[in-house]
């Protein structure tokens, strides 16, 4: 069996969430292959060829791959798909753009946002804001899926695969990239930050997060993610959101400051090791799934919380 | 420029869904029901087009139970013009639903597709991309913003890192995010004006599809539950167990 994994990269860095989708892939079994497709992403062609467990990286290099956008994405996986049993992707937001794309110009149904291998053709995945786990059989030739990354564990770095050099194409021609914005942080990465700090709509202003929740989050070297609520009000930008539609996120220590608990948010955070709730209202849903619940405002708690550390 | 707008009757947002003990599925008897949130919000897209004089006519598709009329009457009531219920009492699977959705492009030719990003119900996030790859449109997934510009449609999408915006030729889909507006209530005078708003009533069979699901559901379980936590009654007590029980700082 053979399994192509789509690298994640920002035509720089790879992105951690490949070496997770590489640890899926091994749960499956076979020979793994990773797709390098960007502009000017030898880096990341070089960083893929380390990966642990891996047969050989393909890097297509070419200004249409540039921003990974789904058209030209799209055409050269599935030019590529031939070879493969199997087409992985992490659940980055490149990932659930150009994958479900691919498995219809292939005639197969994707499984999203897998969080289990059961075997080679059986797969475990939340739904209902993962409120249900569905154990799904799937009788599809070839199989494109989606990998939460957080639920698993990453491979090591310690391989040596050849790289081989592919042509791009077909290009559709049909989309362009214009712009984009991205969000400036030197802050860790939220998918993969070991301490995270979230803020909800209690917080009331762009300004209380960077007086109440930034200079913490700096202390403690943490990520600092969002509710939908904050996100909506503008406090912060929309890709700080954690939950069942924003980011997974799965780590050490997870601290929820001034958010209620909406299935919707549980769905994003509850897989992290540690949980500490902050909430005036002692029947916040949050404290449910809180390994350490502090009642109190979080405007005299935080300033205390910082001095403490 | 005819805009369609697919929307999906999902189990609404609010209800927290529980397995059924036999492990076959969750259980949706007596629960309330909505339309997908992230459909309202492409109904409000497709309105506001409307308003703007760059969408002429909108239609709502709906694959689903014939209560799905619900949803569909819904967005009637929110200024679409008519609708089409595809009956079927199974469950329809995304690929199925997006070859549905083909057949009625190609008979209705709409210029753009406005659909939710993601049901809440599967949580697939997959039907949207899958129609624009049947169609070999292109697509803007998660758009936070939607703006015509001459012949192109600007399309600025919530990503990983921030924002991005494409410039697709149309026709094209468009799947929303949630920034992109806040649906609109609809008045009383509309809901009674949406009961006279064409309906038209397909039978999925008849689509000449196959609708066998490709994945089977051998089982729905409860995700492992969380032990109960402490309370702690201050920072310091807080900070204390952080460092010296949880060792997490
Ligand atoms: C389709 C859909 C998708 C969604 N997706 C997501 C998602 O991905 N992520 C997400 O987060 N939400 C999502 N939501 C929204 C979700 O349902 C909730 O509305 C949202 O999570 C609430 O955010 P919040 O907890 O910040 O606000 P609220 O629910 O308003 O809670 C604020 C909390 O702050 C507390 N508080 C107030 N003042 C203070 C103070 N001074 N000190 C301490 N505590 C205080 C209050 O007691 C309250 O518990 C989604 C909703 C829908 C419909
Ligand atoms: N049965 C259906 N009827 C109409 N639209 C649907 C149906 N299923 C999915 N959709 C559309 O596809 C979007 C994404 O759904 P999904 O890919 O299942 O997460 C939804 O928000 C709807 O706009």
């Amino acid at each position: 069996m053979a399994i192509l994994v789509i690298a994640d990269h920002n035509n720089e860095e790879l992105n951690d969430a490949t070496l997770k989708v590489v640890g899926a892939a091994q749960k499956i079994g076979g020979d793994i292959d990773v797709l390098v497709a960007g502009e000017n992403a030898g880096a990341v062609a070089e960083a893929a060829s380390k990966i642990s467990g891996v047969r050989k990286v393909l890097h297509a290099d070419d200004p249409h791959y540039a921003k990974r956008l789904a058209e030209p994405m799209t055409e050269l996986i599935v030019r590529l798909a031939d070879d493969y049993d199997y087409i992985l992707s992490s659940t980055s937001t490149d990932g659930r753009n150009f994958m479900p794309r691919v498995a219809a110009k292939l005639d197969v149904m994707q499984i999203s946002a897998i969080t289990g291998v059961e075997s080679p053709d059986t797969f475990v995945r939340p739904i209902y804001a993962g409120n249900a786990l569905a154990t799904v059989q799937s009788s599809d030739p070839k199989k494109v899926i989606t990998v939460q990354p957080t639920a698993f564990e990453a491979v090591g770095m310690d391989g040596s695969a050849p790289i081989e050099k592919i042509e791009g194409g077909p290009f559709p021609e049909v989309s362009e990239f214009v712009s984009e914005e991205l969000t400036k942080s030197d802050r860790p990465d939220l998918a993969s930050a070991k301490i995270v700090i979230s803020g909800g709509r209690a917080l009331g202003s762009a300004e209380a997060f960077e007086k109440y929740i930034f200079p913490l989050a700096d202390k403690l070297n943490a990520a600092v993610g969002a509710s939908r609520a904050a996100v909506d009000a503008g406090y912060v930008p929309n890709d700080y959101q954690v939950g069942q539609t924003g980011k997974v996120v799965a780590p050490e220590l997870y601290i929820a400051v001034g958010i209620s608990g909406a299935i919707q948010h549980l769905a994003g955070m509850t897989d992290s090791k540690v949980i500490v709730a902050i909430n005036k209202d002692e029947e916040a849903p949050i404290f449910q799934v809180a390994d350490y619940g502090l009642v109190a405002d979080l405007f005299e708690a935080l300033p205390k919380l910082q001095e403490a550390l | 420029m005819k805009v369609l707008v697919p929307v999906k009757r999902v189990v609404d947002y609010n209800v927290k869904v529980r397995v059924k003990p036999d492990q076959t599925d969750v259980d949706l008897a007596n629960v309330k029901m909505s339309m997908n949130p992230f459909d309202e919000i492409a109904v409000e897209e497709a309105v506001r087009l409307k308003e703007a004089g760059i969408a002429d006519e909108i239609v709502v598709v709906s694959i689903g139970p014939e209560k799905a009329q619900d949803q569909i009457r819904q967005a009637l009531a929110m200024g679409a013009d008519r609708g089409i219920l595809v009956t079927t009492d199974q469950e329809v699977e995304s690929l199925a639903v997006a070859k549905i959705l083909k057949k009625i492009c190609e008979e209705e030719q709409p210029g753009l597709v406005i659909m939710g990003k993601q049901a809440i119900d599967d949580d697939r996030n997959q039907t949207g991309q899958m129609l624009a790859a049947l169609l070999d449109w292109p697509q803007g997934t998660f758009a936070s913003e939607v703006k015509k510009e001459g012949d192109k449609l600007l399309v600025t999408r919530e990503i990983d890192g921030g924002l991005q915006t494409v410039a697709l030729n149309l026709p094209a889909v468009v799947t929303t995010d949630l920034r992109l507006n806040e649906p609109r209530y609809a008045s009383l005078p509309n809901i009674m004006k949406a009961k006279k708003k064409p309906l038209d009533k397909k039978a999925a069979a008849d689509f000449g599809i196959d609708l066998t699901p490709r994945l089977k559901k051998l089982k729905v379980t409860e995700p492992p539950k969380r032990k109960a936590g402490i309370k702690v009654e201050s920072v310091e007590e807080l900070v204390d167990k952080l460092k010296n029980e949880a060792g997490v700082l």
